[in-house]
């Protein structure tokens, strides 16, 4: 099938009320939107895939790893149209399908249930095999996860797999916001490239910057994109 | 013969050949069985290296995109250490797999207690929906796994055991096998327990259910068995001058945590006056290495030992 863009009357500058819907708040801390303009970016010009697409089999997949603070990616899915408008204030609510951590089974568009940190990127390692075994090579799977999160065991296992056997289907977009504890050694894409991954660091703000870094060719490797924004405070 | 687990890398080998929809996921244990299976379904045959989180991760994505993954490895590092993975990767995505392990409880003494689960079952019973099968011949593993591959989206685990029966049974997934009858209680033994059980109730006058599938537990089976031995649980008292509703006795006898199966037994029965005696492996760590026969008398589960307690409880 064809993924043709869908035109909706929302855009980047829409997202700021979209999640004030949620929160009440005009304004948003760092944290809230740490991951605004990277998610952003990948929806409008990185990934194939549609409000009309959500199950085809060769669509590309968007795995929210960071599952916390999602109101950045709920006010994406609405602006794109997965997700109704009106369904944005009931966010957190026993009769809202918007948790404070996403639920495939209940969010249209959403890829996989997150929240516990360390499960996306095997999952998408997972999803990047699946696809390959069924011969869809077309698909690529993009896996949003935080620094900090990648203290977990977890996502060692993942990156180690994924370089070792060239996985090349296979995105990571790291958010840096500096949240992790104890800093590693060499910075994050330098673990990456250890694992024989391709490697990209970006101003996470810089939405140029960022279409340039995930469209980068990585021919027979799996590629990391380190978006830095501002610290966590 | 072979054993359970050689018959899984056959079956599931040939399984590869017939169903595109299939993946085996492997964290080098058991690999060598799927060398040839490799060689032909390179996409389908993955080997993730000494990593189980990622292990039940990938199988959880694979199944995600469609596909019916088939994990294995020891028990203990299949359920026990990626717990959280088999909770969140499968149950929360709303997606199912089948987890094939090896090892159990006692499978290889000598390596102790880093390598036996026998709280595996009681573990996936916290969870919602998993089908639970516990062959007790290499056959009837064959026909177990058979069933799990082609059971949709299910989520179904398989323990494999070095321990065997002597022969196989004609087993239905799911169905208790009535082996044989008698009028004083009920001895249901799971898997590889049934030749102990036989031996050990020889004389006495109970019937024997054999089961392989334990989640869910044929809880009509039971209650049909419990309604026809009428005169269940003579002397025991329980349910005395309640009429026509004698009171039911009823043994477990299963290969992991003793007790695992009670709760289903008490729920079968929730409506009838009943005791029950769930044996198995105890909680404490028996510190002991030897051979499996070695062990098991050592838990209590030998022949002898079993006499001892049914009889003891059916007095």
């Amino acid at each position: 099938m064809t993924f043709t863009d869908v035109h909706t009357a929302q855009g980047y500058d829409d997202l700021p009320r979209l999640m004030s819907l949620m929160t009440g708040d005009e304004k948003h801390g760092p944290a809230a939107t740490s991951t605004l303009d990277v998610v952003w970016v990948l929806y409008d010009r990185v990934l194939r895939v549609s409000p009309v697409a959500v199950d085809a089999p060769d669509r590309d997949r968007f795995l929210l790893s960071k599952g916390h603070g999602p109101m950045a990616y709920y006010a994406v899915l609405a602006a794109k149209g997965f997700l109704p408008e009106s369904l944005l204030p009931g966010f957190g609510a026993y009769e809202s399908p918007l948790g404070h951590h996403p639920d495939r089974v209940l969010v249209p568009g959403a890829e996989i249930s997150s929240g516990s940190l360390g499960h996306g990127l095997p999952l998408a390692v997972g999803s990047a095999l699946g696809l390959r075994a069924q011969g869809l090579s077309g698909p690529a799977v993009w896996v949003l996860v935080g620094d900090a999160e990648l203290d977990e065991g977890s996502n060692h296992e993942a990156i180690a797999y994924a370089g070792a056997v060239g996985l090349e289907r296979l995105h990571t977009v790291v958010v840096d916001n500096a949240s992790a504890t104890h800093r590693r050694p060499g910075g994050i894409a330098a673990r990456f490239e250890a694992a024989g991954w391709s490697t990209a660091t970006v101003d996470g703000r810089d939405h140029q910057a960022l279409y340039e870094a995930y469209t980068a060719p990585h021919p027979g490797r799996p590629h990391a994109v380190v978006a830095r924004v501002e610290a966590k405070v | 013969m072979d054993t359970m687990r050689e018959r899984f890398a056959a079956t599931a080998s040939r399984l590869l050949d017939d169903d595109p929809r299939l993946a085996v996921v492997l964290a080098e244990i058991g690999k060598d069985g799927f060398t040839d299976a490799a060689r032909a379904h390179p996409d389908r045959v993955i080997n993730v290296g000494i990593r189980e989180q990622l292990l039940v991760g990938v199988g959880g994505g694979l199944a995600l995109t469609g596909m019916r993954p088939i994990l294995h490895t020891f028990a203990s590092f299949l359920v026990e250490r990626p717990f959280e993975q088999v909770k969140l990767d499968f149950g929360h995505q709303g997606v199912g797999g089948v987890l094939v392990s090896a090892a159990g409880s006692y499978d290889w003494p000598a390596g102790g207690h880093t390598h036996m689960a026998p709280g595996d079952v009681a573990l996936l019973d916290t969870l919602d929906g998993w089908t639970v099968h516990v062959p007790g011949h290499p056959d009837e593993a064959e026909t177990l796994l058979r069933d799990a591959a082609a059971a949709g989206d299910d989520s179904v685990y398989v323990r494999l055991s070095a321990h065997s029966n002597s022969a196989p049974r004609d087993i239905v997934p799911g169905r208790f096998l009535t082996v044989r009858e008698g009028r004083g209680g009920v001895v249901i033994a799971v898997g590889p327990m049934l030749d102990s059980v036989l031996t050990a109730v020889e004389g006495l006058d109970v019937t024997v259910l054999y089961t392989t599938t334990v989640r869910p537990f044929d809880e009509r089976t039971l209650r049909a068995t419990a309604g026809a031995g009428s005169g269940a649980g003579a002397g025991s008292g329980a349910g005395a001058g309640s009429g026509a509703g004698a009171a039911v006795d009823v043994v477990l006898v299963e290969p992991y945590l003793a007790g695992t199966s009670t709760a289903a037994v008490n729920d079968a029965l929730a409506d009838r006056p009943h005791r029950v005696l769930g044996l198995g492996i105890p909680r404490r760590e028996l510190r002991r290495y030897g051979t499996i026969d070695e062990h098991l008398a050592g838990q209590g589960l030998d022949p002898a030992s079993l006499r001892e307690r049914v009889s003891g409880f059916l007095r």
